[in-house]
């Protein structure tokens, strides 16, 4: 909402010294939030004043232009009286016309400083302005030529043009609908300075008769009343006057012609929004009604509009003439031949037209006062007005009919108790205070303790008690609300789950891996690129119904392609060496159950909540990786180490690890990896059932191909949920031995197929309990051991806790591992 | 060391005088002294304390001697023998200590070689901000909740006093998911977990929430579809509006510093009652609006409007109110027992106020420079 400060005033008599940013805070500190100030022509500075052209030269030039060489009136401005000589490149006025001058020492917007200067054989003592070079608008195409009447040679220019007019842009909440007009915001500023206010709404308003033009409604509740006023002999030419096309356009409406800018200088003023009918174009009586379903109308924007049987609309004999309150028709609307005015202020249902607003997608001044509420007692004033404006600028003359159809509702009454603004604010306002403030505001109060509260006419958004302890609370001040920490009962800190979450960060900064979060939107050409099958369950992903791209409608099932698109964001960035994590949820679609919007009165029943839980998607956490380029980097030290497979694979286990799970990992062929370098990570659960956990390793090459990064990127995804699910909550602390340890290495030569994790396992399970740890230090394949067969070194270690093992017992232990890996994988012992 | 000579050849033996040991000692300490390593220190000791060396051959023939010299040769050649062990030590000490300079400065290394090999990790500071906020709270006592991104639209909307005709519905851009008939959406601001937490909870309730939410908005620097949000939420008897501005101030001094204080202005959420922004004292100019110019000269004493601020002292930081009794009622929270308040606040915005951050979209491109630049705490 924007309000010109001039228009303010005319109906709050403030005090002199307010200046503008002061009145503009007071009235934020309200509730009205400042936008913006806006001063046209702040950065101008004078002398700009009216000029009569007295006589024009026109000088052809040798460079193809044409100039004149005028001499113009500035009466005394320029402190001689003598007509001052100016150049004037523009060629759209005649010796006579009145003309903005701005004479030497002026500054105009940007700085630019006039002063008499040689030009064209002349000395030129001023410039004749046009509207741009005074900020005033983009009409550069010739100077301004006010109005025969506008003024006198001499006079101030400032006060002709409204210059130095201020305007300030309030962004009104939804629920103060009455501050969309300057009635409101006047209201509010009067309430601010505590300063006489006069509602340009009460006016005095010719009676009802029977001999307006007849209107029946149909739905009084869509449309609980209709005032109808006609005006005849209009003059369709009669121009807007420059005041209120000024005003219009500060307050940023388009001046379109006198019949339409006097509704929406109404609208302006009063808050109520106001449609203007050609009354020779209406054929029979007007009827409100509900629209039939698939019924059309073509509204004055232009569209072409199948109505739904909610929408509520005007008609006459023709059909739809009007989607009531929301926007007119094409076929009824004013035009520059109208010379009879039939003019309409009606109240409607808000929610009728918040739903056609949303149904049409048509947002219109008036449609977003009429979805908020509008005071339904003043349609007779504002339809009383806008015939006073259009008899006193319009020529027309008033018709004596005047229809009234319906009453407006009255306005409940609320109960609140007069402690409650003190209870709920934590201010210490007294019920005195409490009837004072709400006085202020325009509601009318009854009671003591207990009070009855009928709110006035334009707050239809004041329905619970609630709603007046704001209203108490925005007057007394909400700068005097104190400060005072609440005191919580004991809590319990974070979470189990929270803890570990964090830990599974910090394992991963701590490795070397950097968190990124990307944005969960993906088409299905992300599941190409990752080569997923046409059954991969991947692909089942929630869709929006409105995405903001049309690549990205999908909800995604996976992090891998926001990673990987980070990845190669930062390739083309120039850092190559990447090691990238994310842990975010992802969404995974179950089958088409609805959640059912509940009743608001009261809590859900079990059954209800657990209803509405089912009809949501599972949201599990995942944890991604990615490596791209060397894990370590080369430097003096010697070469770096490219990031491979095995990083990916080994980023997983340091978390399990971190969390306390054994995690097994066993080769498996999953997209997007390479087939030959794609680890499945599995736990055993607590039943001792196996689970998927999910993958890691070197992606496919025509995956790397498809998102553009390097070739061997190694990525890992897996359900990070069901990783913390398994956590260990309590570490059991190690009983350690402090016997001697006795190392055995043992190499064993085995078939290429078998898993290097198997064998280890074998290892252990042979050497029984005295082995205290099996770790794989060497793989060796070549011609020595024979084709498909490699060999593997480990170190075991052996101790006892209570006591110092003998040679004898170390080595049947190892005879003993060894044996079973003969046994199970046909190990040999390499000598 | 030799063993008593007990069985001597008189043909081998030689006079021990005064002069002859002393000049075998003169000798053998002149050695010593000249033994430039401790290579060649170790043939001096062979040459002139071994065995075979003057001096030992002297001590061997000491048991030769006639009793009545003995006592008198032993001392003598005795003492000599010590001061060349004596010299031996010192010299072999004062070699080592040379040799153990020269090693040291030869492994000398230049320290400033970069040690740049593992590249470091980062978490991210939404992250990290997410859990700063979180200890600011749980410090007080409160707990964090949390509830689903992708959220029914009774949650997110109708149980906080949202209907399907409010027009504030218009206000937060929806992302809406198909089929529209099943009613769920992304969350457009933390609030549901208000729900959540109330039906879930008993009261008295302290908790916080931090989290995703998104809003169909153009992505520019200053707009994402996706951003964080930290949602507040007290209900408890005798709750009042003081409560929260207290908290609040708290938390802005906890996360920008002393003195960061909070100022509200009357607002409009449907789910609170009475509603209001929450400005922040600028933490850049302290509430006055200016800063010094960054003048070459530094003392012109000159100032510029705060960029930070434009100008206001204040900065909005976000929303907050009473909790609206039939959002109580929806969540089966006795409104006559029961008052509680909620706020929610932008955690990328808090960063990009606290850190400086320009763009938005510096947090969601994942260039790795500006994770790592903020480390792993915040």
């Amino acid at each position: 909402m924007k309000a010109p400060v001039s228009w303010i005033k005319e109906y709050v008599d403030l005090p002199a010294d307010v200046t503008t940013d002061e009145l503009a805070h007071r009235l934020t500190a309200l509730g009205l939030k400042l936008e913006a100030i806006e001063r046209a022509g702040g950065d101008i500075t004078g002398p700009l004043v009216v000029g009569r052209v007295l006589t024009m030269e026109p000088e052809p030039q040798k460079n193809g232009k044409t100039i004149n060489w005028c001499t113009v009136d500035v009466g005394s401005a320029n402190g001689t009286g003598e007509p001052q000589g100016i150049v004037c490149g523009a060629h759209n006025f005649a010796p006579g016309d009145l003309v903005v001058v701005v004479l030497p020492g002026g500054v105009l917007p940007g700085g630019f400083e006039i002063s008499e200067r040689k030009t064209y054989g002349h000395v030129s003592a001023g410039m004749i302005c046009s509207a741009r070079e005074l900020g005033l608008g983009d009409d550069h195409a010739g100077i301004i030529v006010l109005p025969a009447g506008a003024g006198q040679p001499g006079d101030d220019a400032f006060d002709v043009l409204g210059l130095r007019e201020e305007v300030i842009e309030f962004e009104i909440n939804p629920d103060r609908a009455y501050a969309l007009s300057l009635r409101g915001v006047a209201r509010e500023a009067a309430l601010a300075y505590d300063a006489p206010y006069v509602d340009p709404a009460a006016r005095v308003t010719p009676e009802p008769n029977d001999q307006g033009y007849p209107v029946i409604i149909d739905d009084p509740t869509g449309c609980p009343v209709f005032v109808a006023r006609t005006v005849s002999g209009f003059d369709p030419s009669a121009p807007t006057p420059d005041w209120m096309a000024r005003r219009l356009q500060q307050a940023g409406m388009r001046p379109i012609s006198l019949g339409v800018d006097v509704t929406n200088y109404v609208m302006l003023e009063l808050g109520h929004p106001i449609h203007g009918y050609d009354a020779d174009r209406l054929a029979g009586p007007i009827r409100v009604r509900r629209a039939t379903e698939g019924e059309r109308l073509t509204t004055l924007d232009g569209a072409r509009r199948v109505l739904s049987a909610e929408d509520l609309v005007v008609t006459d004999d023709s059909g739809p003439i009007g989607l009531g309150g929301v926007m007119g028709g094409e076929t009824t609307e004013m035009s520059e031949a109208t010379t009879r005015i039939l003019v309409e202020v009606a109240s409607w249902d808000p929610v009728s037209m918040f739903r056609t607003g949303k149904r049409h997608k048509l947002t219109s001044e008036a449609g977003k006062r009429n979805e908020r509420g509008v005071d339904p007692t003043i349609p007779e004033a504002a339809a009383d007005r806008v015939v006073e404006l259009l008899v006193a600028h319009g020529g027309a003359t008033a018709d004596p009919g005047v229809t009234k159809v319906g009453e407006a509702p009255a306005t409940p009454a609320i109960q609140i108790a007069a402690d409650l603004p003190a209870r709920v604010t934590g201010m210490p306002i007294e019920p005195a205070t409490v009837i004072s403030c709400l006085e202020a505001i325009g509601c009318n109060v009854d009671g003591e303790e207990h009070l009855v509260v009928v709110p006035p006419p334009w707050r239809r958004d004041l329905t619970d008690p609630f709603d007046l302890v704001e209203e108490v609370a925005r007057i007394v001040g909400y700068d005097q609300v104190p400060s005072v920490v609440p005191v919580a009962p004991a809590g319990r800190g974070l979470t189990q789950g929270q803890l570990l979450r964090r830990r599974v960060g910090r394992t991963l900064a701590g490795d070397g891996f950097v968190e990124v979060l990307t944005f969960p939107f993906v088409g299905s050409e992300a599941f190409d690129a990752l080569g997923l099958d046409a059954g991969d369950p991947r692909r089942t992903a929630l869709r929006l119904a409105n995405p903001l791209s049309a690549e990205a409608p999908l909800m995604t099932t996976t992090l891998l392609p926001g990673l990987l698109e980070t990845v190669a964001r930062n390739l083309g960035r120039g850092t190559t060496d990447l090691a990238l994590f994310e842990i975010a949820t992802v969404t995974l679609p179950n089958v088409g159950v609805a959640a059912p919007i509940l009743p608001v009165d009261r809590r859900p029943t079990d059954g209800e909540w657990d209803d509405l839980q089912k009809a949501l998607p599972d949201q599990p956490l995942h944890l991604a990786l990615a490596l791209a380029g060397d894990r370590e980097l080369s430097g003096w030290w010697g070469p770096g180490r490219a990031a491979t497979w095995s990083d990916a694979v080994a980023g997983v286990r340091d978390v399990a690890a971190a969390l306390g799970v054994t995690v097994d990992v066993r080769a498996a062929h999953q997209a997007p990896w390479h087939p030959g370098r794609c680890a499945e990570i599995t736990v055993t659960d607590g039943m001792g059932a196996q689970r998927a956990l999910g993958y890691a390793g070197e992606l496919h090459p025509r995956v790397c191909k498809a998102f553009g990064v390097p070739a061997r990127t190694a990525v890992a995804e897996i359900d990070l949920s069901a990783l913390l699910d398994l956590a260990v909550e309590v570490v059991p602390a190690p009983s350690l031995s402090s016997y001697p340890v006795a190392k055995e290495d043992v190499a064993l030569v085995v078939d290429e197929s078998v898993p290097a994790e198997t064998l280890a396992r074998t290892l252990r399970e042979g050497a029984g309990e005295l082995c205290e740890s099996v770790r794989l230090f060497d793989v060796y394949t070549g011609e020595q051991i024979g084709a498909g067969r490699k060999s593997l070194a480990f170190a075991l270690r052996f101790r006892a806790p209570d006591r110092t093992l003998t040679e004898a017992e170390t080595a049947a232990a190892r005879n003993a591992a060894v044996a079973l890996a003969a046994e199970r994988h046909g190990a040999e012992q390499r000598t | 060391m030799s063993g008593p000579n007990s069985s001597y050849d008189p043909v081998q033996v030689t006079p021990l005088g005064e002069e002859q040991v002393f000049a075998m000692r003169d000798a053998a300490l002149a050695a010593i002294a000249a033994a430039a390593d401790l290579d060649e220190l170790k043939r001096v000791r062979t040459e002139h304390a071994g065995d075979r060396s003057p001096l030992g051959l002297a001590n061997r023939e000491i048991g030769a001697l006639p009793p009545q010299a003995r006592k008198e040769a032993g001392l003598r050649v005795g003492q000599a023998r010590g001061a060349v062990n004596q010299a031996l030590a010192a010299r072999s000490e004062e070699l080592e200590a040379e040799a153990e300079d020269r090693m040291l400065a030869e492994e000398t290394v230049d320290v400033t070689l970069p040690w740049d090999r593992m590249p470091r990790g980062a978490r991210h500071p939404i992250t990290m901000m997410s859990d700063r906020i979180a200890d600011i709270f749980v410090a007080m006592g409160w707990e964090v909740a949390e509830g689903p991104l992708v959220e029914a639209e009774w949650l997110n909307f109708d149980a906080l006093n949202l209907g399907a005709d409010h027009p504030a519905r218009t206000m937060q851009d929806t992302f809406w998911t198909e089929p529209a008939e099943n009613h769920v959406v992304l969350r457009t601001h933390t609030s549901p977990v208000q729900a959540r937490t109330m039906l879930t909870r008993e009261p008295p309730i302290y908790v916080v929430c931090p989290g995703r939410v998104f809003r169909t908005d153009e992505y520019d620097a200053t707009h994402s579809p996706m951003f964080h949000q930290v949602e507040g939420l007290v209900v408890d008897e005798g709750i009042t509006m003081a409560h929260l501005k207290g908290s609040l101030d708290h938390f802005a001094q906890a996360v920008f510093g002393e003195g960061i204080t909070t100022r509200f202005r009357p607002s409009y959420f449907p789910f609170t009652e009475p509603s209001a922004e929450v400005d922040l004292v600028c933490f850049v100019c302290r509430g006055t609006g200016e800063v010094p110019a960054p003048d070459a000269d530094g003392g012109t004493g000159q100032s510029v409007t705060c960029r930070t601020c434009r100008g206001e002292g204040w900065i909005e930081w976000g929303g907050c109110g009473v909790v609206n009794p039939s959002v109580l009622v929806a969540c089966g929270v006795d409104p006559d027992r029961y008052t509680g308040f909620a706020f929610g606040m932008g955690i990328d915005r808090t960063l990009m106020f606290r850190h400086g951050v320009e763009d938005l979209r510096s947090f969601f491109e994942g260039d790795v420079r500006f994770s790592r630049a903020f480390g792993t705490e915040i």
